[in-house]
């Protein structure tokens, strides 16, 4: 079997396992602003486009990306391995006939898949519930370019996945308690925006802003989160964050190379 | 026999940062049941984890059936080892476990649905495989373990305490499998604290202590070695007064014991073929009916007792 037939192996078993209690919180992250939008759609009946479009993007942009999607690939990036250390499981994958990169490899397509899923999932209902529930806002999905916007927002759930899945994966190998250097990592992202030109490179949110199609007007500590401060092509963005995907995974694999499972009691 | 059909360690040392796993041990094991012995903290589980490449020599060279402990791939294809640790994957159950298992071989479904019902059947497990893990008892997750072990039909099969927590006929069970396994040329390491089991099934021991290789090889062997200890031998006979005041004349002899039911002597000697001859001689010059001899401490435990003492808990 091939690196990456292994590696599909480890992810089919990966996501047979499916979505435990443990990871409902996950869930709930990813459909709470449709349970919100439902409720907006149900309550007010005074729909204006601009209003309902500069909500969803505000929704997607701070919500979903600064916020469900880095904690949901904290929480389940984190114990894709560090799980299986914790509950003394990790032996039974070591002893199979795999390559340890393909082991790493498969986990993370297995998350990146769940968190796309359960992510894109959450944005696309939210999208359609938001425009869908008045006239005005159905004629933007239909013959505007609220779907072409979706399309973007779909393209960013996948590199957001793909970038914070990538470095928790890598948090997980590299420290015993990666909770700290979770939190280092939101202080981080949160203040992007405000560090020198070269710093700004290694950050998943400086790749992820300039593909937003929507500019969020806002002002004060909130524009941190949404100001472009040096635009980028998005060819170079998308570009950019797949070769940062790549070399974190690719560190980790060299990590998981290295990794001893000795749980003695002796 | 040649190297690609043992399992041989080379001067192997293994460190946890500055705690010492274990020390320039250099073994070479054949096929058949080899069984580690040696008190908690020997290096038993660091052997084991060695050779099934879950941790990595921090010196010295280990081969497993002429593959480096580095390659994991083939290693895990011709190597199956029941760990000691009682831990799953959350909310499997026996066949899940196996069969999930199995499908990281490469193997096509029926293949892989095959070999789990085999092994289950293998350790007795059929009936309650479809249950959760979670609800087995400790002797059935045993099992359960041991039929992942099993499954691929490895050639080197590596077992950490696996009667732990098996009733007897269960643990009877498990020897006889393990006796059928190196029947059929597999290597089967087997490390266990019912010593007397264990010295049963064993073709080749290692005794190990505080890291290193105390002793190894077939247990007669080792014990002829320990010369510290003069060996007992059991003799049933008729007139043991007569034959106890011939063996008393030898100088290799050191103590002799007549048994308390008057049928036989407990001798302790210090050169068994000297005392052969000496009792051969006896038993053709007084014409004394002799039954049987045996030794009485040719066996693991008193191996044990002798070169690691009485000090330490035998594990």
């Amino acid at each position: 079997m091939s690196v990456l037939g292994q590696a599909w192996a480890v992810a089919r078993m990966e996501l047979r396992r499916g979505v435990s209690w443990r990871s409902l919180w996950v869930l709930m992250m990813a459909f709470a602003p449709v349970v919100i939008i439902a409720a907006h759609a149900l309550q007010d009946h005074t729909h204006q486009l601009e209003d309902e479009t500069l909500i969803l993007n505000g929704i997607v942009q701070i919500y979903y990306v600064r916020f469900g999607i880095f904690f949901g690939c904290l929480g389940l990036f984190l114990r894709l391995v560090g799980g299986e250390v914790a509950e003394r499981t990790l032996h039974y994958l070591f002893l199979a006939p795999l390559r340890r990169e393909a082991l790493l490899l498969g986990k993370f397509v297995a998350g990146v898949l769940t968190t796309v899923l359960v992510f894109g999932t959450g944005v696309t209902a939210s999208v359609l519930l938001m425009y869908g529930h008045f006239g005005e806002g159905r004629a933007y999905l239909t013959h505007g370019p609220a779907l072409a916007h979706l399309r973007l927002d779909l393209l960013v759930v996948l590199l957001a996945c793909l970038g914070y899945g990538a470095v928790f994966l890598a948090f997980s190998l590299l420290f015993k308690n990666p909770a700290v250097p979770g939190v280092m990592l939101v202080l981080w992202e949160g203040v992007n925006g405000a560090l020198p030109a070269w710093l700004k490179h290694l950050s998943v949110t400086f790749y992820l802003k300039p593909l937003f199609p929507v500019e969020l007007p806002v002002k004060g500590l909130l524009s941190l989160f949404t100001v472009v401060a040096e635009p980028m092509p998005p060819w170079l963005a998308v570009t950019g964050l797949f070769v940062f995907t790549g070399l974190v995974v690719t560190f980790a694999c060299w990590r998981m190379k290295g990794i001893e499972v000795s749980y003695s009691s002796e | 026999m040649s190297g690609d059909r043992r399992i041989v360690f080379e001067d192997v040392s293994k460190f946890y940062g500055e705690v010492l796993g274990v020390n320039r041990v250099t073994l070479s094991l054949p096929p058949g049941i080899t069984s580690l012995v040696g008190p908690n903290g020997s290096g038993k589980t660091t052997l084991m984890n060695l050779m099934t490449g879950l941790i990595r020599p921090t010196r010295g060279r280990l081969s497993v059936l002429g593959l480096a402990s580095d390659d994991h791939v083939a290693i895990g294809r011709r190597a199956g080892y029941c760990t000691q640790f009682d831990s799953f994957p959350r909310g499997v159950t026996g066949r899940s476990f196996v069969r999930g298992w199995l499908g990281l071989h490469g193997l096509r479904a029926e293949e892989a649905d095959r070999l789990t019902a085999e092994a289950l059947d293998r350790v007795g497990m059929t009936e309650a495989a479809d249950r959760k893990v979670a609800a087995y008892s400790k002797g059935m997750r045993q099992r359960i373990r041991l039929a992942l072990a099993l499954s691929h039909r490895p050639e080197v099969l590596v077992l950490d305490e696996p009667l732990n927590g098996l009733d007897p006929m269960a643990r009877a069970e498990c020897l006889a499998l393990f006796q059928g396994l190196a029947g059929e040329g597999l290597h089967v390491v087997i490390s266990s604290h019912i010593l007397h089991e264990v010295d049963r099934v064993s073709d080749h021991v290692v005794l190990l202590s505080h890291g290193y290789v105390v002793a190894e090889g077939q247990i007669h062997d080792v014990r002829t070695e320990v010369t510290d200890h003069p060996m007992q031998m059991l003799v049933r006979c008729s007139r043991p007064h007569v034959l106890a005041a011939g063996l008393f004349a030898a100088d290799h002899v050191v103590e002799v014991r007549i048994h308390p039911d008057g049928k036989g002597l407990l001798v302790r000697t210090r050169d068994a073929a000297a005392f052969h001859r000496q009792l051969n001689r006896i038993v053709l010059e007084t014409e004394i009916g002799l039954e049987a001899v045996s030794p009485a401490d040719d066996d693991v435990g008193a191996v044990y007792q002798y070169l690691i003492g009485s000090d330490t808990e035998a594990v």
